[in-house]
């Protein structure tokens, strides 16, 4: 360079803006899709007001104590009686019955997963998988009428066998022989209807587990069984606590189903296999039709308390799968 | 003595014109002449493979005729020929890899030790237990650390054994990897290098104790310094295991190698064109094929 010294002493130039002209076509796809990111936020945003909105005077007038009380009461005005409003049971029912299902519903869809992806006939892997998934597009209504009919009457025998036998450990113990309509068969409706989700994405999961390893096992003389533990699992423990955690978030937050095969009581009840029991989903069916002015506005704080809780387990989904997927693989 | 090949090797690589092909067929018999050799007498391991009469086909498309082979102990065999030619899915039928594609079939004999291998009521595991694999890419797993991955052979084939340090020590010194990770055995298998990798590899198929070790072309995403390493490595191992060794590269087969079989399609499946010690089918290989292929007419 001719004029080199000279150079060598001026200030580095400063870093030049890089812009692109985008086209017509990409502004209006570029409006179309940003708007339809926005609208999603927005929906989200105004429900989470309008709830908090119509349920403050109640959490102002309650303030912890609505979570933390067992009674709801919606009082009455003729009589001079307060109300008093509280989802603590409720609360506590929703968090059971949705343990519950996800402790029925995770082994059964990991090893329905599993199955799918290692263990099927050829000819049955495509017919079963369409299977799986018609399970997610049934009605809770008709979940719950054929939980009512159908299933109960079994469960309860089978509620009272695994009383019988594990009776000694508390949560299968019960303060009285009544068995219908017990968070167990609330759980055990639940579990088939989140069922499908966990199984799609565990199984998801699992075809995209790279053929490589899993030929390295098994060059290693691997079972089928050996090879799943040391590679299939920890490859898609990720996905498998994603897909769990979604199962609660539905799980938590079902109503219809779970209004018919549960007795609501506002109790807090940890014996499972007894027939009372807590959603605050159902609780506000329950109440929806009869509710006064000020019960109401409870029930849209207990709408926020829920929706709350879905988020945070959602958010904790996540966590959970950006965790295991940063050590995991 | 195994540097001196790989210059010979960059050697070739400067030259801009092509070489005139007796160059390249006096280069490659000058490599196989200079090699070090074990003796085809040492009886090392005892174990003995043989292939008889192979076939293979990917759904109706047949794509391995007619292989007959034999690998005595103590012998490193180098499979060489161009892409598509079936050598490695023949590799695959040798510890029954090839299965896995589910479309394949086979037909022939494989015997370990006289016995077929592909027998009714034969225990797969069992024999990939005997017949380890090294495969192209280093696949350690992931999850576990670089002792584990060692180790991992007896957890999936659930075997009980004692002094585990001892066979982990053991194993990667084999592989020639020791001395590198000995003192970070607790960290993940992913943060070696990919040659280090793939000596992890083959550690962790030494690991349970095989009586052949296939390899499909176990050097061909790795650097040159990575591979010469994997080639000592080879050649240590060729005293206690039969060594089956798939590779495009024919230095790599020249190097490494006491017996070469040359796979070739036209057309149809592939073939076994020529199976001679490697000196001869790098110095006077008696098709013309093979010729042609090794002194890179094509291919």
């Amino acid at each position: 360079m001719a004029n080199g010294s000279l150079l060598d002493e001026q200030a580095p130039p400063l870093p030049r803006e890089i812009t692109t002209q985008p086209r017509f076509s990409d502004r209006v796809f570029r409006l179309v899709i940003t708007a339809g990111g926005f609208t999603s936020l927005l929906v989200l945003g105004l429900i989470a007001a309008f709830l908090a909105y119509r349920g403050l005077e109640v959490f102002r007038t309650f303030g912890y104590h609505f979570i933390t009380n067992y009674k709801w009461d919606g009082g009455n005005p003729d009589a001079g009686v307060k109300p008093s409003l509280g989802i603590g049971a409720m609360l506590i029912g929703t968090i059971v019955i949705s343990l519950v299902a996800l402790a029925i519903a995770l082994p059964v869809s990991v090893g329905a997963s599993l199955f799918l992806t290692y263990y099927v006939p050829n000819f049955l892997r495509k017919p079963l998988t369409i299977l799986v998934d018609l399970m997610a597009a049934i009605p809770s209504v008709v979940y719950g009428l054929w939980g009512f009919f159908v299933l109960m009457p079994h469960a309860v025998y089978w509620a009272k066998l695994l009383h019988k036998y594990l009776g000694w450990i508390p949560v299968f113990d019960v303060p009285l022989p009544i068995f219908e309509r017990s968070p167990f068969i609330a759980g055990l409706v639940l579990a088939v209807m989140i069922i499908p989700i966990i199984t799609a994405i565990s199984r998801e999961v699992f075809t995209q587990v790279p053929l490589d390893r899993v030929q390295a096992a098994y060059a290693l003389g691997a079972t089928r069984w050996s090879m799943i533990r040391a590679v299939v699992l920890p490859f898609g423990s990720s996905g498998i606590a994603g897909g769990a955690m979604l199962g609660l978030g539905r799980a938590m937050g079902e109503t219809v189903a779970v209004y018919l095969v549960l007795n609501l009581a506002y109790k807090a009840n940890f014996h499972i296999l007894f027939s009372s029991g807590g959603s605050i989903a159902s609780m506000i069916v329950n109440k929806f039709g009869e509710a006064s002015p000020f019960e109401l506005k409870g029930l849209m704080a207990a709408g926020l308390v829920l929706f709350a809780i879905t988020l945070l387990v959602n958010y904790l989904a996540n966590l959970i799968v950006r965790r295991t997927a940063r050590t995991g693989r | 003595m195994i540097r001196l090949f790989n210059e010979n090797r960059y050697e070739r690589d400067a030259v801009s014109t092509p070489p005139n092909e007796g160059e390249i067929v006096s280069s490659l018999a000058s490599v196989a002449n200079r090699l070090p050799r074990i003796s085809n007498e040492v009886q090392a391991s005892g174990a003995d493979l043989e292939a008889r009469g192979v076939h293979a086909w990917f759904g109706s498309r047949h794509v391995l005729a007619d292989v007959n082979l034999s690998f005595p102990a103590g012998r490193v065999t180098a499979l060489i020929g161009p892409s598509g030619c079936g050598k490695s899915t023949f590799l695959r039928t040798l510890n029954r890899m090839h299965e896995f594609v589910p479309s394949a079939a086979m037909a022939g004999e494989v015997l370990l030790d006289g016995v077929d291998i592909y027998k009714q009521g034969t225990d797969v595991t069992k024999i990939r237990l005997k017949i380890g694999m090294v495969f192209q890419k280093p696949n350690p797993f992931p999850s576990m650390t670089i002792g584990e991955n060692v180790l991992s052979g007896l957890k999936l084939a659930q075997i009980k054994r004692s002094n585990k340090e001892d066979l982990m020590e053991e194993c990667l010194t084999r592989a020639g990897l020791w001395n590198e990770v000995k003192d970070r055995l607790n960290s993940h298998g992913g943060s070696l290098s990919g040659g280090q990798q793939q000596r992890l590899c083959i550690a962790r198929a030494l690991a349970v104790a095989p009586e052949v070790l296939l390899m499909d072309e176990p050097c061909s995403s790795l650097d040159p310094g990575s591979t010469l390493r994997i080639e000592e490595t080879i050649r240590q191992l060729s005293q206690s295991v039969i060594v089956v060794i798939v590779t495009h590269n024919m230095q790599q087969a020249a190097r490494v190698s006491d017996y070469t079989g040359f796979f070739l399609t036209e057309g149809g499946p592939g073939r076994l064109i020529e199976y001679a010690p490697t000196r001869e089918i790098f110095s006077r290989p008696k098709d013309e094929r093979t010729e042609a292929y090794v002194t890179g007419r094509f291919g």
